[in-house]
């Protein structure tokens, strides 16, 4: 047979059906859901009389909206309350499980499906929400969905798709100390661009990638959509398995041994061919920072941003202009040494134990600098706890920063965790679009420990001066 | 879903590139549980001045291109979040067709879902595009989804590529859920096998 990839061998799975000159039929094993993007899609099933499929792969968290402040939500705003309230309403009269804002399990979807041991090896994994793609990480080919979408997997546990194209991206070598997996995807999008997967699913294959904690694989695939492909897949290893044994929803006992036979199966096949390469040396990289308003400009902290005359494309220079237009930089400018306002450690991208871990080690014993706004907002009630049994909330507290409830928080700016405008902020989320963490907004995406620096000293710092 | 089979109509130019769903609608105009009212939230930190009132400034809110239901944008339309509520928001403030030399996927995927025609041209023939709207505003442009054309007054016509089964779906209004529920034996018998 001829050798496949990861993607192909889980597509290959999935297809339901495929009619001459219709996309697949996509059978998705688990279908995640959230507060905002789900509304209008079980609307549609009421106006059409119809039961969701398969209450039991079918998962809903409450995190976009929803205040990371400890208040009553009789205080919140109405119109997040309602969302809340119209999710509780659908997932009791659907039979859906939900992970409620006042349960024991919440947070990030992105965050919660892997902690429960949801996301798998091999399946396939759907959610209203672009940064599905996390769940890649496990060797799952999991994506980002629209609302009317989510309303044809709830009513047919189907999607109706059009197979994608492969293309590897090989990271090679050994990180240096100070560069961490969120260098790494902001490198490989600076290089590849914004929209160059565009079509495509990425694998992340290499030493280097092998060589990453399930936390810092997340990262990576996280951000899969940033660079434009759809999806992006780690082939699970002993590593994936490790941090899924034992979790609520992971196979036990003989289940296990069984799924571990079929997991083990799942890597690219010798001689498998990708449609589309990118290879990079991991020893070369360097802490990134992002200057721009899309994340794929991007530079090293050591570089400086790039200046019209450098580029060729007049798309391109237009790109570069309006990005410092809006964010008030200068070309060719050096981007260490500005200052930041506020200092933001979270999201789906970068808010797991691990993150706050590495954060905690930089801001142990320091302070954040004079009138730096930071705060700390785990990814969910779990890494939140496990954050408190190790002391981090302390080390957070005590240098300066709040510690907050889980939620998506200021990485889109839906509740009242909002950056001012002309604000700078120094953030460990996936986005620095113009106005996504509050109007205005100026965000420099970077890891938590760049983050974590920046801090402490109040402006942008090579970290691995304080290592 | 409404059909879309033609459209003559005059066009905005928005010279920009990776326009992102944060732009076309900001989180903050999310939070509705229903699809209606998303207009108002279309590329609202553009749109409007720190008051509220129309910025004058921006494309959209000048008078020569009111009315205009065909957007033309620069490469990359669309990225970021899946957010099908940027959709609502075009096609509710009167946009039937984008017009740019290329989409992000999940925006893509999400218009054709909505009756709104998402046209990727070249790179040149959309910088033409705005200079000719820009010079003259009320430039009538015809989208023939059938032809799989562009036209232009002066019977300048170019074509776009469509994935065939899309393009019927648009052309009939068929949205997927149909076909989906037409495959219910299909899908229990795989996930009998499946297990
Ligand atoms: S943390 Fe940010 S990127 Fe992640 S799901 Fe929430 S809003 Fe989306």
């Amino acid at each position: 047979m001829k050798p496949q990839t990861l993607f192909e061998k889980v597509w290959n799975a999935h297809v339901v059906a495929q009619d001459e000159g219709a996309p697949a039929v996509l059978y998705i094993d688990a279908h995640l859901v959230h507060e905002v993007t789900s509304p209008q899609a079980f609307a549609m099933l009421r106006e059409r009389g119809l039961p969701v499929r398969r209450p039991d792969r079918t998962f809903a968290t409450m995190d976009h909206a929803i205040p990371t402040r400890d208040v009553d939500i009789t205080l919140w705003p109405s119109d997040a309350a309602t969302q809340v309230r119209t999710l509780r309403e659908n997932c009791q009269d659907f039979g859906v499980t939900l992970f409620d804002i006042d349960g024991p399990v919440q947070g990030i979807v992105h965050v919660v499906g892997p902690e429960m041991g949801i996301t798998q090896p091999g399946m396939t994994i759907v959610c209203g929400d672009s940064h599905t793609s996390t769940h890649g990480a496990f060797g799952a080919l999991a994506f980002g969905i629209g609302t009317s979408e989510v309303g044809h997997v709830l009513a047919t546990q189907c999607l109706l798709q059009s197979k994608p194209k492969t293309f590897a991206i090989n990271v090679e070598g050994e990180l240096g100390p100070g560069v961490t997996a969120k260098d790494i995807i902001l490198a490989v999008i600076a290089k590849n661009g914004a929209a160059g997967g565009a079509g495509h699913v990425f694998e992340y294959r290499g030493s280097a990638i092998r060589s990453l904690s399930m936390a810092n694989r997340m990262t990576i695939c996280n951000m899969s959509i940033e660079g434009g492909a759809r999806a992006g897949m780690i082939a699970p290893d002993e590593t994936t398995f490790a941090y899924l044994k034992g979790r609520p929803h992971a196979p036990q006992g003989a289940d296990w041994e069984r799924a571990l036979a079929r997991w083990r199966s799942l890597a690219s096949d010798e001689g498998a061919t990708f449609d589309r390469q990118l290879t990079l040396n991991a020893d070369q990289l360097q802490p990134m920072v992002t200057y721009g308003t899309n994340p794929g400009q991007g530079v090293p902290v050591t570089g400086r941003i790039p200046s019209v005359d450098e580029l060729e494309d007049p798309a391109e220079r237009r790109s570069l202009l309006s990005a410092l237009d809006y964010m008030g930089l200068r070309q060719g400018q050096a981007v260490a040494g500005q200052p930041v306002d506020i200092v933001f450690i979270g999201s789906c991208t970068n808010s797991r134990i691990e993150d706050l871990r590495a954060a905690a080690a930089i801001v142990q014993g320091r302070r954040v600098a004079g009138e730096v706004w930071a705060l700390v907002v785990p990814g969910s009630k779990a890494v939140k706890a496990q954050a408190e049994r190790e002391g981090l909330d302390r080390i957070f507290r005590e240098a300066g920063f709040e510690w907050r409830g889980a939620g998506c928080s200021m990485c889109l700016a839906m509740n009242d965790d909002k950056a001012g405008a002309g604000k700078y902020v120094a953030s460990t989320s996936n986005r620095n679009f113009q106005g996504r963490q509050g109007p205005g907004a100026r965000s420099l995406l970077m890891s938590p420990i760049m983050a974590a620096a920046a801090a402490v000293h109040g402006r942008v710092v090579d970290v691995r001066e304080m290592l | 879903m409404q059909p879309f089979t033609s459209l003559t109509a005059t066009a905005v130019p928005l010279r920009a590139e990776n326009v992102d769903t944060d732009q076309i609608i900001p989180a903050r105009y999310l939070t509705a549980v229903t699809r209606a009212g998303m207009g108002d939230g279309l590329f609202a930190a553009w749109r409007y001045a720190s008051d509220g009132a129309p910025d004058p400034e921006f494309v959209l809110n000048q008078a020569q291109h009111a009315g205009a239901e065909i957007l033309v944008a620069g490469r990359n339309f669309g990225s970021g979040s899946s957010r099908e509520h940027a959709v609502w928001a075009l096609t509710e403030y009167g946009f039937r067709a984008v017009i740019a030399p290329a989409f992000a996927d999940i925006f893509y995927n999400n218009s054709l879902k909505n009756g709104l025609l998402p046209v990727a041209l070249p790179e040149e023939q959309v910088a033409m595009l705005w200079d000719l709207v820009d010079e003259q505003p009320d430039t009538v442009i015809v989208i023939d989804l059938a032809a799989q054309t562009v036209t232009l007054p002066d019977g300048q016509q170019v074509g776009f590529a469509i994935d065939p089964y899309r393009k019927t779906c648009l052309l009939d209004g068929l949205d997927d859920l149909g076909y989906l529920l037409s495959k219910g034996p299909q899908i229990a018998a795989y996930e009998q096998q499946a297990g």
